[in-house]
């Protein structure tokens, strides 16, 4: 039990993948102008994410693993994640129409969104066990959704604040993503089990 | 002629795909901790970019439209794979500094939105350039953010010791100072562009 | 040529293709390159052991030893001048790294004395982190861990304060700097169980 509240609370806060891996920073970046919407992109990253952790993690242990085809990796879990997306913008479509129309537009950018792909590769790097996997899929995104709702509150602020014509739009949302990396780098260290 | 530079310089400056198009950013926070990774990340992306521009622009007619996303990605994972291999057999130390970001260049915006915006339209030289203009750009970025930050957080150049990293501000080789350096960079750069 | 049109058979043909010749080049590239790789991790293997074991008679590799605890896998190849023990090098491994998995290679004295280490691999932040390839033969400060004695010394970092530790950490890499140190005592651990193991066998 342990080791899950550990790669929980890692995942979410220590090594948090935006502020501290660096994935995931095109719709950290793009998408984070209101928080509703900061909000929908994180629902359909953790939902994907999860999903796909779970997929690529039996492809490598049941298929490439024992068919010494690990150097297929990269491009056999991209194709899996693409395909992944678009089954569940067409399923989402058909079946939840209501879900549909509030995540259906973030779905296409989550094939190159690099935290998928990302948490994918390294969950086998990791070696983790499939619950392990999931519980580490599932948490990454959760700390991807945080970042990408806090970072949307303070881009809200922003809009209100009369800034140097240079430092306009991304160079002033990117300092303020350093300022909020400091702020969770005092979560480092910190220690579970 | 005159139009294969005017490609090329376009995709260093006017275009440069990460401090104006601001695309590909997670491999540029990621590996400029230093300069010479920076550089290094550069290069293997531009590697794969002009190869893969390359490919796509010969196929462009070969794909339907429908389906020319899946068809770019299974270029670009093929060639991110076999570059994979290439640095793990001769060069495994810079497997061992880039890591998992080697890998996630299949899916750094750059190649994609070369693949849709240049290469599905236009010939095979044309493309090459424009790979190799874009490529140089991304290169030269990495290379300056991570001379910034190298400069800054250990007092080196390329590993030469400018002054005593005693007196280097440590934060700028750490996450925080990866989003500030690249902030300023690119404020620096729209303010150069606005006076021209 | 004309593009081709967005029809079904079109549409499986083209992909079909390009995925078949993807395949193909990629298991192309995998042979060529099988051979280099598997001799690259070789070479860096028997380099490695050459660098951190005292001077051998015998084949280390030959002789090598496996010891498992705790889902990790510890190598020790031991060191013999003549029929003498006179040392190891030890393969250990600690997951507790900044981002995963650490891997060392390390050489001991008969007597537990630190002789040398390698890093094999790590996937620790670049820039601090990276910095133990270096930083533990360092001879400023107590940062160096060469010439301490396993048994003597207490090889955590001074930061742990309750095991008395005696080594600098590497500055903003604390994490690093104790995953490293345990895969170091790990790995005269099982140094010490391999020679357990032998005077039982004698």
């Amino acid at each position: 039990m342990l080791t899950y509240i550990s790669i929980i609370v890692t995942a979410i806060f220590i090594n948090n993948i935006v502020l501290s891996q660096f994935l995931g920073i095109c719709p950290f970046l793009g998408v984070s102008k209101k928080t509703s919407s900061a909000l929908g992109m994180g629902a359909a990253v953790t939902f994907v994410t999860t999903l796909a952790t779970v997929v690529t993690w039996l492809l490598q242990k049941f298929v490439l693993d024992p068919l010494e085809l690990s150097y297929l990796q990269t491009i056999a879990f991209i194709l899996v994640i693409a395909f992944l997306v678009q089954m569940l913008e067409i399923i989402m479509k058909k079946i939840t129409p209501v879900l549909y129309s509030s995540l259906g537009v973030f779905l296409p950018l989550i094939t190159t969104n690099c935290a998928v792909l990302g948490v994918a590769i390294l969950v086998i790097q990791k070696g983790y066990t499939l619950m392990e996997s999931v519980t580490y899929g599932f948490s990454t995104s959760l700390g991807f959704t945080l970042a990408l709702w806090i970072f949307a509150g303070i881009r809200e602020q922003l809009e209100l604040t009369d800034l140097p014509k240079g430092m306009q739009g991304v160079p002033i949302a990117l300092i303020c993503a350093g300022l909020l990396a400091m702020a969770f780098m005092g979560f480092s260290g910190i220690k579970i089990g | 002629m005159a139009n294969k530079w005017k490609l090329i310089y376009n995709g260093i400056i006017p275009g440069n795909p990460v401090l104006v198009l601001l695309l590909g950013m997670c491999a540029t926070l990621g590996t400029s901790s230093s300069a010479i990774n920076g550089f290094m990340m550069g290069v293997a992306t531009m590697v794969v970019l002009i190869c893969s521009n390359a490919v796509i622009s010969m196929l462009k007619n070969f794909v339907p439209d429908k389906v020319r996303i899946p068809a770019y990605i299974v270029i670009i994972a093929t060639f991110v794979t076999i570059l994979q291999l290439i640095i793990n057999a001769y060069l495994p130390a810079l497997n061992a500094t880039l890591g998992i970001f080697i890998p996630l260049i299949v899916v750094n915006c750059v190649l994609l939105g070369r693949a849709e915006a240049f290469a599905g339209k236009n010939g095979v030289l044309d493309s090459i350039c424009d790979g190799l203009g874009c490529g140089i750009g991304f290169t030269l970025a990495l290379t300056l953010l991570g001379s910034v930050r190298e400069l800054l957080g250990t007092g080196r150049l390329f590993d030469i010791v400018i002054y005593p990293e005693d007196y280097g501000m440590l934060l700028f080789v750490l996450a925080p100072g990866a989003f500030l350096a690249l902030g300023y960079l690119i404020a620096i750069v729209n303010k150069l562009r606005k006076s021209k | 040529m004309k593009k081709l049109s967005s029809t079904l058979s079109n549409m499986v043909l083209s992909l079909g293709v390009i995925t078949f010749v993807a395949g193909a080049s990629l298991g192309t590239a995998y042979y060529v390159t099988k051979e280099p790789i598997a001799q690259m991790t070789h070479q860096t293997q028997v380099e490695a052991i050459k660098k951190v074991s005292p001077e051998f008679t015998n084949d280390p590799e030959a002789d090598k030893w496996e010891y498992e605890q705790d889902g990790i896998t510890y190598t020790v190849y031991p060191a013999y001048d003549a029929d003498r023990l006179v040392g190891a090098a030890v393969e250990s491994a600690s997951m507790s790294g900044f981002s995963g998995e650490i891997k060392i290679m390390c050489g001991f004295d008969a007597d537990g004395t630190v002789r040398n280490y390698e890093v094999l691999s790590h996937a620790e932040t670049p820039g601090l982190g990276s910095k133990m390839a270096t930083w533990f033969r360092d001879s400023s400060g107590s940062r160096s861990v060469i010439g301490l004695n396993m048994e003597k010394n207490s090889m955590y970092v001074t930061k742990d304060t309750d095991k008395k530790g005696e080594i600098d950490a590497i500055t903003a890499a604390t994490i690093s700097s104790r995953a490293f140190l345990e895969a170091l005592r790990n790995a005269y651990n099982a140094y010490v169980q391999y020679k357990e193991c032998q005077e039982k066998n004698n």
